[in-house]
């Protein structure tokens, strides 16, 4: 197994039976769900908006180089710089050296996964950076050490209790354990913070090409702040993100708000197209945006998985997903969790460490029955369960060889094959005697689940019951 | 080769395979988003409720005044109330002469917009650009509402519209923009639904995240 795998198996063993953990996530989704479902019937047809989102992602990927081409022309001609970045390393390198030139100290973030992609945090701080999450759930996150739980709710995981005990032990503030009270102490330290800071740093959710503009998606206001106050302001964004028109926000910002939380809309919705413009109060000087592609042009070249670049990152196949919901969101070990992550963490990051990624699913398919933009998620996941040990080997093992050898005459004989059937059933009640031990033939099995058992009549039986 | 080349290079590589369109293709029409998207009744009487039904669910405050000296005294009523000490405003017909009225301290945040000055008000009083009657939106730009600031970091946002701003769905308030704009677009374009909030915490709504904890729409 690879190390990842190995972390998976241990991980998801443990969370599985943490009922506390189970507990606080039922609680989190049973509210989602209600709110969800309610803002599904608002719309007069969802199914139909589903079908026009997905035709709207296949010709926004299926003409990336056009898009994209014009959408950076339109940036520069209104005063932003764009960068390209192939990998992590060079991001970093481009986000540093605009850092340096600005000889930044104090760098305010919203939420951008991206970032969490190049890791980009980690490597400020190495550099002696003040980096502040702003987004209060990453800000939670960020004083714990330890990544987003969750695309979009970062802190799910937690308690007011342990976010109330967090934010004594680091901020010495902390008044009680009402969500408000503590809501405001985030906002006290961060308002400074926006104050000091000399850069700010956002991701994007949209790409908006025929007007050259990037668009953020928001409740808190945070990232309404990061893009005004400090005199730079740099968006860390994947090529994938682009949409053909202004247009095209009418249907996805309210898609991606019922399905990220339930709202009819998200809080604010925010178009951007470049610094601060003659004639215009404020802003910042300089804007950058960096253009990431990070393997995403190998999951681009798969023609079959194509469209799971289509992702808005609404989290709704997290919520939905049963094995999600068990192991929990850390359990992944990758940035991007739940079936999307499965999907894609493979062609990412590499097929062979992260296969077994794969076969955390039961597929069920309820991802794919509920994502916005029809990605069909678990037929991916079984084109990567394909693709994984299609070039390995190619053919079965010797076990399976000897399985089905054994296993062909004795179906093809009906004599037989009812000889085994009375057999198992002396079998499984000897079985019961051994149950669970060492000695147990189906142990390797029965150490997770329960052996159904052999039904007391065979159907050929009944039948001839019935005929007499 | 650049990286900008070399990114390229890779996507008309990967698109050389063509990928079947499950859903069809061609992007859709306005009218084909509106036969989806939520409704919003017919006339306008019926969307003007929509649009305060809405504000009410968002926790805004929605008013409508019959004329500029109502329009005054609902917002000295306001002021009083909340004690504003001081407030900021953009120069502009309605809002900028409004807030003068008041007779407090007012940073004109296109006269010079000092962050930490404008962090000290009480309250950001600006105009818009569009009212969403389908869910509730404020449509407010950098050029049109006194910058990116002003309806963000003081703790009250206060917009002043006028009943011809309202426009029923989200994709008549995309081709007002495009129609208002064109290609000479303002830096920053914001849809604000409601005043500022967050579930972060075991998913139990909080206003006033990191925004302004109130929302006030008065409509001429
Ligand atoms: S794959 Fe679909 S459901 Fe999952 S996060 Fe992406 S858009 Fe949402």
């Amino acid at each position: 197994m690879s190390a990842p795998a190995t972390h998976f198996t241990e991980d998801a063993t443990r969370v599985a039976h943490d009922l506390r953990h189970r507990g606080i996530i039922q609680t989190a989704m049973g509210k989602y769900e209600t709110v969800r479902d309610q803002r599904k019937m608002w719309f007069q047809d969802w199914q139909g908006a589903r079908n026009l989102a997905a035709r709207t992602k296949f010709e926004a990927i299926n003409h990336l180089d056009t898009h994209l081409a014009e959408f950076a022309r339109l940036l520069e001609s209104r005063g932003t710089k764009v960068h390209w970045a192939s990998d992590a390393a060079q991001a970093r390198e481009i986000i540093f050296e605009i850092l340096r030139a600005k000889k930044a100290k104090v760098v305010v973030k919203s939420k951008a996964m991206t970032s969490e992609e190049i890791h980009l945090n980690d490597a400020m701080e190495k550099a002696g950076y003040e980096v502040i999450e702003s987004d209060l759930g990453e800000y939670i996150v960020q004083l714990r050490e330890e990544p987003p739980y969750h695309l979009v709710f970062p802190a799910m995981h937690l308690t007011r209790g342990e976010i109330k005990d967090l934010f004594q032990k680091k901020l010495n503030d902390a008044p009680s354990d009402d969500p408000e009270a503590l809501t405001m102490v985030a906002r006290r330290a961060l308002r400074k913070k926006y104050l000091q800071a000399d850069v700010g740093i956002t991701g994007a959710n949209f790409c908006i090409a025929e007007t050259g503009m990037i668009s953020i998606t928001e409740n808190e206001g945070n990232a309404r702040l990061t893009s005004a106050l400090p005199k730079t302001m740099i968006t860390l964004v994947g090529i994938e993100k682009v949409l053909p028109r202004l247009e095209d926000l009418a249907l996805f910002l309210p898609m991606l708000a019922v399905m990220g939380t339930g709202q009819a809309l998200t809080c604010y919705n925010t178009m951007y197209g470049g610094p601060r413009q003659p004639g215009e109060a404020d802003g910042p000087e300089e804007y950058h945006v960096v253009l990431l592609d990070n393997h995403r042009t190998l999951l681009l070249a798969d023609a079959e998985q194509r469209d799971s670049l289509g992702c808005i990152r609404c989290g709704a196949c997290l919520n939905v997903c049963p094995i999600f919901r068990n192991v929990g969101g850390h359990t992944y070990g990758t940035v991007y969790g739940g079936p999307i992550g499965s999907v894609i963490t493979p062609h990412l990051r590499g097929l062979q460490d992260w296969k077994h990624l794969s076969y955390a699913s039961s597929l069920c398919g309820a991802c794919t029955e509920t994502c916005p933009v029809k990605i069909d998620l678990h037929h991916h996941l079984l084109q990567n369960r394909r693709n994984a040990s299609a070039p390995k080997t190619g053919k079965p093992s010797f076990f399976q060889k000897l399985a089905f050898k054994i296993f062909a005459p004795v179906a093809n004989r009906p004599a037989l094959w009812s000889l085994t059937t009375k057999v198992s059933r002396v079998g499984m009640k000897l079985r019961g005697l051994v149950n669970g031990s060492a000695l147990d033939p189906a142990q390797a099995w029965t150490k997770t689940r329960d052996l159904p058992p052999v039904a007391k009549q065979s159907f050929r039986e009944w039948w001839k019951e019935r005929e007499q | 080769m650049s990286e900008r080349e070399n990114i390229f290079a890779r996507i008309k590589e990967a698109l050389t395979i063509h990928a079947h369109a499950h859903h069809g293709t061609g992007l859709p029409t306005a009218a084909d988003q509106r036969r989806v998207m939520p409704s919003v009744g017919a006339t306008t009487d019926e969307q003007f409720a929509l649009f305060a039904k809405n504000a009410a669910d968002l926790k805004a405050t929605f008013k409508i005044v019959q004329d500029e000296t109502e329009l005054r005294s609902e917002l000295t009523a306001l002021a009083a109330a909340e004690k504003w000490v001081r407030i900021a405003t953009h120069k502009s017909s309605l809002a900028g002469a409004l807030a003068a009225s008041l007779n407090l301290p007012t940073l004109m945040t296109d006269e010079g917009c000092d962050k930490h000055e404008l962090e000290k008000c009480d309250a950001g009083i600006s105009e818009c650009d569009a009212l969403v009657a389908q869910t509730g939106t404020v449509v407010v730009t950098s050029r049109t509402a006194g910058g990116r600031a002003l309806s963000c970091l003081p703790p009250h946002h206060v917009v002043i519209a006028r009943r011809e701003q309202f426009v029923a769905d989200l994709p008549a308030a995309f081709a007002l923009i495009r129609q208002k704009h064109g290609a000479n677009y303002p830096s920053m374009i914001s849809f604000i639904t409601g005043p500022s909030r967050t579930g972060d915490i075991e998913r139990i709504l909080v206003l006033g995240a990191h925004g302004p904890k109130k929302l006030t729409i008065f409509c001429l």
